[in-house]
C-alpha cells in the first residue's frame, strides 16, 4: 500500500534508468571514431550529449509539475522516482559524452555543476529514505508547537519552584527560561545540541548550589531540578525535531540553485559548440 | 401602554401570534395588511430574536432560490443587520400591533375564544391563535438574585472576544464544557457542576474537559449550587460550605425549555415521543386543536423564505380564503412528466391511494415529501441504481414494478415488486453501498427521496417507521444471511428478530459467554477481541450488512471472542432455536454458515500471528474509522513533511486546505491527519438547513453551492474536519509567479494577500469547506497524488483491516 520511490511500481523507473544507461554504454565503446579520440563531437557523442541535455531539461521540470497541482497524467510521486533513477543514470549518459577529456573551460563548468547538483540530490534522497522515521520516533505524536508550549508552561513552574530556593538559583532559572534559544545559525541547527544551553547550565549550577549550600530545603530542590531535567528533555527532542527537518530541506537550497546555473552554464556550452564548430 | 394594571381590561383581537420570527412577523405583516384586529407578541425586547442573535454580519441566505416569496414584508439574502432593519422598517411601516416584552405562559379556551395569559398577569382574548415560536425555547436562566447583571450572559458568541479575564461557567453539559474549553485558551476560567461528574457530556467533551481540570488548566466546583451574583462575583454553595467566587464574567448554560412542553401544554399533540416529532398539522397548519394554528420551525419548516410564506398563508386561511400554496408551481414542475394531464391534487390522491407506506401522511407532508423528492417514469429495462452506488435515496412505486438483481453471480436471482411497494431501505439504513441492481420492469412511475427527507418522515410518522422496520427486517435477512430463501420460510425467524442498539464501546457479547443468538449488523461496524496472554486484543473488524456470532451457534460452544461496538451499533438478533430449524431445514443456509464459521476461524488464526495488526486496528478504531469509508493515511516513515497534500488541496479547491497533515494522532509510523473520513452515517449530514451536504455515487460527502454558512456541520463533525472559510482571489498564473515574481506562488499561503484584500471590500461571505475526495478533479485526490514520496494514501477502512491482518 504505501511503497517507497526506490521500489515504487515495481521499480519501473530503475529499469529505465539503466536501460538509458546500457545505451549510453553501448553507443560508446560500439562507435570508433576516425582519429580514434571518443568525445563530445563524434556523433556518438553528439547523440549523447542530445540525450543529456533532453535530461536535465526533464529533470527541471520536476520542479513545474510538482506545483501543477491539477491535472491528470501521472502522480508526482511518479515523477519523483523516474527523477531520482533518470537522475543518476544521468551522470552516466554526460560522463561518457564527455569523453573523460576535462579541462578549465566552461564545458566542464557545466559538468561539475551537474555533479554537484546529482551529489546533492543524493544527499536528499538519503535523507528522504531515513530522516522520517527518526523524526517520528523523536516526536512521540507531539508536535513541535506542543513542545514549545510544554517547554513554555515548564519555565513557569521551574520559576515558581525558585522562589523559595535563594537568589543564585533564582538567576539561574531565570536565564534558563529567558536564554535558552532552540536553533539559531546553521551549524548550531543541524547539530541539533547547543553546548552552551542556559538550562543546561542552570541543572549544573543549581546541582552544584544543592550540594554546597546547607539547606532544609532538600525537597524544592530535588523538585526543581526534576523540572530542569524535563525541560532539557524537550529541549533535546525539540533540537532534534528542528535539525531533522532542515536536513530534509536544506539539500535544496544547494540542488535547486546550482540546478539553475548548471542550465545557464549547459546553453553556454551548447551555444559555444555550435559557434566554434 | 399604562402603568395602571389595577382595572383588568381584557383586550379582544381577531388573531394573536405568539412569536415575531420570519413566520409571526409575516403573519402579523398580512394582518395588519388585511385590516384584521391582531396582536404579534414577542417575549424579547426586539423582533426575531434567534436572527437578532446571529453573529455580528452573518449573512442570512434565502434559500431555497426556486421558491417565491409570498409575504408583505421584503426579503432577500443579506447581512443580519439589513434583514432586521428592513423588518423593523416595513413592520412600523404596515402599523402591525407588535407588543414586545410579551411572554405567553398559557392559553385556554377554544376557537372563537381563546385566553393567553402573559408573564406580568395580564390576559388577552383571540379567536385564533397562531404559534411562531420556533424551536430555541426559553433559555433557562440562574433563578437567583443577580441573575441578570449585565456581566451573567446566558450564551456566548465568540470566545476569542475575552481575554484575561476571570469567567465562571456554570453548567456541566456539552454548551457549558465547550465555552469553557474555548475561553480557557486565553481566560481562567472556572466551571460549576451540580454534579459529581461529567458523564453525561459528549465522549471528547467529557475527556477534554476532565483532563483541563486535571492540568488546572479549569477550575471546578463539583456538587455546587450558585446562589447569588453579587457586584464583583458569584456566591456559591459546596459541600464544604458557602464560597466566594470573585470573577470578571459569568456564562450560565442551563439548556432551554423546550417549545414542546409548552405547545403541548396547550393541548397540541405530538406523534411519539422522538425529539425531533413534529406537531400533525392540516394542510391550513391547523392543529388537533381548532383555531390553534402553528408555522415555521416548530411546524417543521426551518428556512426563513418558508416560514414567511406560511405566516402570508395562515392569515389568509383564518380569513377563510382558499389559497394555493406557494409551492404549487414546483409540485406541477415535478409532476409535469407525468403522463396523463393530473392536476397536482389528483397526482396527490393517487399517491396516496398507491402507496401504503405514504397513505398515513397528511397532505401538508406529502407536500413537503415530495418538493424534496424527484419524480422519475422510466421505461422497462432502464436501470434505477447499480450495485455498489453509494447513494441512499429512497424509492417508492406509484405505478409499475421494477426487479431486484439480488446475486452478482446469479442474472436469474430477481425479486419484483410492483404497485405500492418501496426500494432502496437498505442503503438509508446501513449508509452502505447499494446491495443489488434495480431495473425498471415496465413503464414505471417513481418517487425518488433524499435520505434526509426520508429520516425526517420516519421520525415524524409513527406508521411509516413501522412499516419499514417490518419489511427491512425480513429483506435483510434474505440479503445477508439467506439467500433466495422465500420470505415464508423465513417467517419463524423474523418473528424472533429483535433489534437492538449498542453505544459506541458496549458490548454486543463477551468470549466465554453461552452463546445463543445471532447478530446481523445493520448499521455501525464492530471489533472482534480476543484475550491473548491475559490481555484483551482486538483481532478483527466486522462492518455493517455481515452478522457475527455464528461460530458459537454451529458449534454449540461458548463465545470465542468479545464483540464490541465500534461506533454506535444497530443489529438485528436472531434467536438461536429458529435458526437452527432453519439451519437444519435449508442446506444452503447451513452451508453458507459453515463456510463462513471455517473461514473466520482461519482469519482469526492467521491475526494470532500478527499481535501487531491488532494494535494498528484498535487505534484505527479509537479514531472513529469504524463509521469510515474512506479516509486519509499517512506513512510517516515515507513523509518528508513537506505539506505539498496540503498545499495542492488548497491549490484544486479554493485556496483553503481541507486537510490538516500535521494534526492527529499516530501509531507507531501510521498516522492518521485531520481529513474527512466519508462516514457511513455523515454526522454533518445530521442538521444542514438547505441540505446541502450531499453524498455521490461513488460515496463522496461534498458540500454544494446551496451552504448557508450556518456551520452546524462544523459542529456536528466529530472529527474537526470541516471549517469555515471564505473563497480566496485567484492567483496568477505559474509562469507569471516564476518570470515575474506576481506572487503569492503555487502552493503559497494566501490568507496574508486576503488580509490585505479584506481592508478594502466586504470581507466574502463564509461557507463550510471539507474534502470532496476531488471529485472534480482530474486524476483522483489531489493529496495523494502531490505527495512526492508515497507517503499518503486514500484508504477503504475494510480494505486496510484485511491487509493489516495478513501483515502490511
Amino acid at each position: 500500500m504505501f511503497q517507497s520511490i526506490l521500489i515504487f511500481r515495481n521499480f519501473r523507473y530503475l529499469k529505465w534508468a539503466l536501460a538509458v544507461s546500457l545505451f549510453a554504454l553501448i553507443s560508446y565503446f560500439a562507435f570508433e571514431p576516425f582519429d580514434g579520440n571518443r568525445n563530445g563531437g563524434t556523433w556518438a557523442g553528439y547523440a549523447l550529449g542530445t540525450i543529456g541535455a533532453l535530461l536535465i531539461v526533464w529533470l527541471m521540470w520536476f520542479g513545474i509539475r510538482k506545483r501543477r497541482y491539477g491535472g491528470g497524467g501521472a502522480s508526482v510521486e511518479d515523477w519523483l522516482s523516474a527523477h531520482v533513477y533518470l537522475g543518476l543514470a544521468l551522470i552516466v549518459v554526460a560522463t561518457l559524452h564527455t569523453g573523460f577529456q576535462f579541462g578549465w573551460n566552461v564545458h566542464t563548468l557545466a559538468y561539475a555543476l551537474m555533479v554537484i547538483v546529482i551529489l546533492s540530490g543524493v544527499f536528499g534522497l538519503f535523507a528522504y529514505l531515513r530522516v522520517p522515521e527518526l523524526m517520528t520516533q523523536n516526536r512521540r505524536g507531539v508536535t513541535l508547537e506542543l513542545m514549545m508550549r510544554e517547554i513554555a508552561s515548564l519555565d513557569a513552574e521551574c520559576r515558581a519552584a525558585a522562589l523559595p530556593l535563594g537568589d543564585e538559583v533564582n538567576q539561574l532559572v531565570l536565564d534558563a527560561a529567558e536564554r535558552t534559544k532552540i536553533g539559531g545559525g546553521v551549524r548550531r541547527i543541524l547539530s541539533g545540541k547547543d553546548r552552551n544551553c542556559p538550562t543546561g547550565a542552570a541543572i549544573r549550577g543549581v546541582q552544584h548550589l544543592a550540594e554546597h549550600t546547607v539547606s532544609d530545603n532538600a525537597e524544592g530542590f530535588r523538585a526543581l531540578l526534576m523540572l530542569l531535567a524535563r525541560k532539557e528533555d524537550l529541549l533535546g527532542r525539540a533540537r532534534r525535531d528542528v535539525r531533522f527537518k532542515s536536513l530534509l530541506d536544506i539539500w535544496l537550497y544547494m540542488h535547486v540553485p546550482v540546478s539553475f546555473s548548471l542550465l545557464v552554464a549547459l546553453i553556454a556550452h551548447i551555444v559555444s559548440v555550435f559557434f566554434y564548430w | 401602554m399604562t402603568e395602571n394594571y389595577e382595572a383588568v381590561v381584557t383586550e379582544n383581537y381577531k388573531v394573536a401570534i405568539i412569536g415575531s420570527g420570519p413566520a409571526g412577523l409575516s403573519a402579523a405583516a398580512r394582518a395588519a395588511a388585511c385590516g384584521l384586529q391582531h396582536i404579534l407578541l414577542e417575549k424579547a425586547p426586539h423582533l426575531s430574536d434567534t436572527i437578532y442573535k446571529y453573529q455580528k454580519g452573518k449573512l442570512v441566505m434565502a434559500a431555497p432560490d426556486v421558491l417565491p416569496l409570498r409575504s408583505d414584508l421584503t426579503f432577500k439574502i443579506g447581512a443580519r443587520e439589513e434583514v432586521l432593519g428592513a423588518w423593523d422598517r416595513q413592520t412600523a411601516d404596515i402599523k402591525t400591533n407588535v407588543r414586545r416584552q410579551a411572554e405567553v405562559t398559557g392559553i385556554s379556551g377554544e376557537k372563537g375564544n381563546f385566553t393567553l395569559k402573559l408573564a406580568g398577569g395580564e390576559t388577552l382574548t383571540a379567536e385564533f391563535v397562531v404559534f411562531s415560536i420556533g424551536l430555541q425555547g426559553n433559555i433557562r436562566k440562574l433563578g437567583v438574585p443577580g441573575q441578570d447583571r449585565d456581566w451573567v450572559q446566558y450564551q456566548l458568541d465568540d470566545p476569542a472576544e475575552y481575554e484575561g479575564e476571570t469567567i465562571v461557567v456554570v453548567g456541566a453539559g456539552d454548551a457549558g464544557i465547550e465555552n469553557a474549553l474555548a475561553l480557557a485558551k486565553q481566560n481562567n476560567v472556572i466551571i460549576i457542576n451540580r454534579g459529581d461528574d461529567f458523564v453525561r457530556a459528549k465522549q471528547g467533551n467529557f475527556i477534554g474537559i476532565t483532563t483541563a481540570i486535571e492540568k488546572d488548566e479549569i477550575g471546578c466546583f463539583y456538587n455546587a449550587e450558585t446562589v447569588l451574583v453579587e457586584d464583583d462575583g458569584i456566591m456559591l454553595a459546596t459541600p464544604q460550605g458557602e464560597t466566594k467566587v470573585k470573577c470578571d464574567r459569568v456564562i450560565a448554560r442551563l439548556g432551554a425549555m423546550p417549545p414542546r412542553k409548552f405547545v403541548e401544554a396547550c393541548g397540541i399533540k405530538f406523534p411519539n415521543n422522538d425529539p425531533s416529532a413534529l406537531p400533525e398539522l392540516s394542510p391550513q397548519y391547523e392543529s388537533n386543536v381548532p383555531g390553534l394554528y402553528i408555522i415555521g420551525a416548530l411546524a417543521g419548516y426551518p428556512l426563513i423564505k418558508q416560514a414567511m410564506n406560511q405566516g402570508y398563508e395562515v392569515i389568509e386561511y383564518i380569513q377563510g380564503k382558499n389559497l394555493k400554496p406557494a409551492d404549487e408551481p414546483l409540485l406541477e414542475e415535478k409532476f409535469a412528466g407525468i403522463p396523463g394531464n393530473r392536476t397536482v391534487d389528483e397526482v396527490l390522491e393517487f399517491i396516496k391511494s398507491s402507496v401504503p407506506l405514504l397513505a398515513g401522511l397528511t397532505t401538508l407532508q406529502l407536500r413537503e415529501f415530495l418538493i424534496d423528492s424527484n419524480v422519475h417514469t422510466p421505461k422497462a429495462g432502464d436501470i434505477i441504481f447499480e450495485r455498489n452506488d453509494y447513494t441512499n435515496s429512497f424509492f417508492s412505486i406509484i405505478d409499475g414494478g421494477v426487479n431486484i438483481h439480488v446475486d452478482s453471480l446469479d442474472q436469474t436471482r430477481i425479486v419484483q415488486l410492483g404497485k405500492g411497494d418501496f426500494f432502496g431501505e437498505m442503503g438509508l439504513l446501513s449508509g452502505r453501498r447499494r446491495t443489488a441492481t434495480v431495473l425498471a420492469n415496465a413503464p414505471s412511475l417513481l418517487i425518488e427521496t433524499p435520505r434526509r427527507s426520508m429520516i425526517k418522515l420516519i421520525n415524524s410518522v409513527a406508521a411509516v417507521k413501522r412499516v419499514m422496520d417490518e419489511v427491512t427486517v425480513g429483506r435483510q435477512i434474505q440479503t445477508y444471511i439467506a439467500p433466495g430463501i422465500p420470505m415464508g420460510d423465513l417467517a419463524d425467524v423474523i418473528r424472533s428478530v429483535r433489534i437492538e442498539k449498542f453505544d459506541q464501546g458496549q458490548v454486543l457479547f463477551r468470549e466465554g459467554d453461552e452463546g445463543d443468538g445471532l447478530y446481523l449488523i445493520q448499521r455501525g461496524s464492530v471489533t472482534v477481541s480476543r484475550e491473548i496472554s491475559g490481555k484483551e486484543s482486538v483481532i478483527s473488524y466486522v462492518a455493517a450488512g455481515n452478522y457475527i456470532g455464528e461460530m458459537a451457534l454451529i458449534s454449540n460452544a461458548p463465545r470465542s471472542a468479545t464483540i464490541r461496538a465500534a461506533v454506535a451499533v444497530e443489529a438485528l438478533r436472531l434467536d438461536g432455536a429458529p435458526f437452527r430449524q432453519l439451519m437444519a431445514r435449508n442446506v444452503t443456509v447451513r452451508r453458507a454458515m459453515e463456510a463462513s464459521y471455517r473461514g473466520r476461524m482461519m482469519a482469526n488464526l492467521e491475526t494470532t500471528k500478527q499481535p501487531e495488526a491488532g494494535g494498528i486496528i484498535q487505534f484505527l478504531v479509537a479514531q472513529g474509522l469504524g463509521e469510515a469509508t474512506d479516509v486519509l493515511l499517512i506513512e510517516e516513515s515515507l513523509c518528508v513533511r513537506c505539506d505539498n497534500c496540503e498545499k495542492a488541496c488548497a491549490e484544486t479547491h479554493q485556496g483553503t486546505s481541507r486537510l490538516d497533515r500535521e494534526a492527529g494522532p499516530t501509531y507507531e509510523t501510521l498516522h492518521v491527519p485531520t481529513s474527512c473520513r466519508h462516514c457511513e452515517h455523515p454526522h454533518c449530514m445530521a442538521d444542514c438547513p438547505p441540505d446541502a451536504l450531499r453524498r455521490n455515487p461513488n460515496g463522496e460527502v461534498y458540500i454544494t453551492d446551496s451552504c448557508i454558512g450556518c456551520g452546524n456541520c462544523e459542529r456536528n463533525c466529530p472529527y474537526g474536519v470541516i471549517h469555515m472559510a471564505a473563497v480566496a482571489p485567484k492567483k496568477p498564473g505559474l509562469l507569471q509567479w516564476l518570470l515575474f515574481g506576481r506572487g503569492p506562488g503555487p502552493g503559497a499561503d494566501m490568507t496574508v494577500e486576503s488580509k490585505k484584500s479584506k481592508q478594502k471590500t466586504d470581507p466574502a461571505p463564509k461557507k463550510a469547506v471539507k474534502c470532496d475526495m476531488c471529485k472534480d478533479v482530474d486524476g483522483g485526490p489531489a493529496c495523494v497524488r502531490a505527495c512526492p514520496t508515497g507517503a499518503a494514501a486514500r484508504v477503504k477502512p475494510e480494505h486496510f483491516f484485511k491487509i493489516v491482518s495478513q501483515g502490511l
